[in-house]
């Protein structure tokens, strides 16, 4: 019965997306980045990180098809002589890993609070659900760039950016997972009293099964529509934080720090530095959020009629 | 609903503390104070003196305490860069800040509503197709972005505004303002459109859904029944409905503004106190930076606070369910 009603529901989801043009575009160009941020070395003509490669004289050369451009570099040089278009790809790397990591981590968190918050209600419910309020109420970017900024300063820049990844993974992770605590939540309070989980709960499961392996399979399918989005969030803070100096170094850029390396440059009409990377990292948002909004329509049809 | 106030301000009070507890643990484990006092010809034994006289070896919680304590009578520890007390250097940040933000919220709220209302009574229309489509496109361009954009095209390329700091200033009862002269007005430009653009999109949309919503009720129907002109039901009984949402979560995004201020704040070099956290961490000066978290807290808390309070006040079902 379950596996049936699965194939229905996956199939609609299937004839939906056939049906609208913007969705499968989408798809295809979020699928394209994802091939290529998972492929860059074997796609880049250069390593970016290999400084031997790297020529400081080489700086700052116009795309291609501009005057003085080289056909080495399709499109142009950065700052310290490397080839863009190979740093944009490691780039997008980097991004993508973060942004899919502080979502894994997020929903990790969230739905353990959510879950727990839910079905075991009363106090719990209470103090779990305030605590994520207050921090929702603080603006999830502003945590971010204060919690970087004290961790900045706690470790040094040296240190800070030799373990940047993996922090900035932990530092948006924490930021933004209320957003997962209270849909989570939601959605439990609505299966909690259905007959499916009285008749676990009579046949003498004991919670924690309950909670996990009937009731948390129900709830997934508003955690999919958010996590979308959440992608989307997490790259753009990523982005945001290391604009401000606060996330990846140049030395491994983001395309966030890219951008910001290439802003102090565009003054003197250098602005392919800035411009690649701002709309690799737009088209990449705005894909993400396209599909977010046709799938939380599929997935949701009382919104789609409204 | 005396009681539902009374609850929000301890539930203020109690976020307060844990800010200042999570404020004063870093200045505790990052922050020396004897060795910003003193140079380093200064012997072991004064150090240790000194350290005493200033309570320093006193318990975490004793020491907690005496920050709380002073933080509320507004002493909220030294920057030794700028050799002022913290508050004084945020507060002499602020008001560029505060106009900024100003100008932004009257941007978006000039422009969302009649383009929010609009969509909402013709959504087929071209017009609102575009400011729906343009909306999901804003969305997803970061702030900074949009800002180096607005640099490019209207300073570097063509000379009309200018790309950064807050030129001419004056001085009205010791707020530094940049509204009454024409250079600060034109420095305003650029950041306030800027900062206004990540917010436009998301109250638009919000604007839009809940008129959509409220002029398929029935209170609406019957308002056209009587036969009441078309600017009456829309302005008068829909749009006066579409309000409560609006402002509730108007109050919320106030306070996300300010940290978007942060990232506009840096492009365009403006100096509020956004440039000046961010300054404060590179310079690594703790207690500036831990003040401002305690204002920008102190801030968010407030805030959230009014705007819950007033919505328990015009929304009676919030009254009901607080007893």
């Amino acid at each position: 019965m379950q596996t049936k009603r699965q194939k229905i529901k996956d199939s609609y989801l299937l004839y939906s997306f056939r049906r609208d043009k913007v969705a499968i575009v989408s798809a295809t160009i979020l699928a394209l980045f994802l091939f290529a941020a998972l492929f860059a070395p074997m796609l880049a003509p250069y390593d970016p990180y290999d400084v031997t490669s790297i020529d400081i004289m080489d700086a700052e050369i116009p795309p291609s098809w501009m005057e003085g451009g080289e056909s080495r570099f399709f499109l142009g040089t950065d700052i310290m002589g490397r080839d863009l278009l190979s740093t944009m790809l490691y780039g997008l790397r980097i991004s993508v890993a973060i942004g899919i990591g502080a979502v894994f981590l997020q929903a990790f968190i969230g739905i353990a609070i959510g879950l727990a918050s839910g079905y075991l209600g009363g106090r719990v419910d209470a103090v779990l659900m305030r605590i994520a309020d207050v921090q929702l109420s603080f603006s999830t970017l502003m945590v971010a760039i204060i919690v970087s900024a004290i961790v900045q300063v706690a470790f040094g820049v040296g240190r800070y950016e030799q373990i940047a990844v993996p922090l900035l993974i932990v530092i948006i992770g924490i930021a933004e997972w209320p957003q997962y605590a209270r849909t989570v939540r939601a959605s439990v309070l609505g299966e909690k009293n259905k007959e499916y989980v009285e008749a676990a709960r009579v046949i003498g499961l004991d919670s924690k099964r309950i909670m996990f392996s009937h009731i948390l399979p129900n709830t997934l399918s508003p955690v999919l529509v958010i996590s979308t989005v959440q992608v989307a969030n997490a790259v753009m803070s990523e982005a945001a934080l290391s604009f401000l100096g606060l996330g990846m170094p140049v030395s491994m850029p983001s395309i966030g720090s890219l951008i910001n390396a290439g802003f102090e440059y565009i003054f003197s009409g250098a602005w392919w530095i800035t411009f690649f990377p701002a709309m690799l990292l737009i088209v990449f948002i705005l894909v993400i959020n396209l599909l977010g909004d046709w799938l939380r329509d599929v997935l949701n049809p009382k919104l789609y009629k409204g | 609903m005396f009681a539902f106030i009374v609850r929000r301000i301890i539930q203020a009070t109690v976020v307060m503390l844990v800010i200042g507890f999570i404020g004063f643990s870093v200045k505790h484990q990052l922050g020396d104070p004897v060795r910003d006092l003193v140079g380093i010809s200064v012997s072991v034994e004064e150090r240790e003196a000194l350290r005493e006289q200033l309570g320093l070896n006193d318990s975490f919680f004793e020491q907690y305490g005496r920050f709380v304590s002073n933080a509320v009578r507004g002493d909220l520890g030294y920057s030794y860069f700028f050799k002022k007390p913290a508050l004084d250097v945020i507060l002499s940040k602020a008001p560029a800040t505060i106009e900024l933000v100003f100008v932004s919220s009257m941007l978006i709220l000039l422009l969302s509503v009649p383009m929010g209302l609009y969509s909402a009574i013709y959504p087929k229309r071209f017009f609102s197709r575009l400011a729906m489509g343009v909306s999901i496109v804003g969305v997803s361009i970061p702030v900074f972005l949009t800002a180096i954009v607005l640099i490019y095209v209207f300073a570097v390329q063509l000379h009309w505004l200018p790309s950064y700091g807050r030129g001419d200033t004056v001085n009205i009862l010791g707020w530094e303002s940049g509204l009454f002269t024409i250079d600060g007005l034109r420095h305003l430009v650029l950041p306030s459109i800027a900062l206004s653009s990540i917010m436009l999109p998301l109250f638009i949309r919000l604007i839009r859904a809940e008129m959509m919503e409220v002029l398929e009720t029935e209170y609406i129907k019957y308002a056209w029944a009587k036969g009441l002109t078309r600017k009456r039901v829309w302005l008068v009984h829909a749009f006066k409905n579409t309000l409560l949402p609006v402002i509730t979560v108007g109050g919320v995004q106030l306070g996300i503004l300010i940290a978007f201020t942060i990232l506009t704040e840096t492009v365009f070099q403006w100096q509020g106190m956004g440039f000046m956290f961010l300054e404060a961490v590179e310079r690594s000066d703790t207690a500036l930076l831990v003040a401002y978290l305690v204002v920008v807290g102190a801030l968010f808390v407030v805030v959230n606070t009014v705007v819950d309070i007033v919505y328990g006040l015009v929304n009676p079902t919030v009254t009901i369910a607080s007893r």
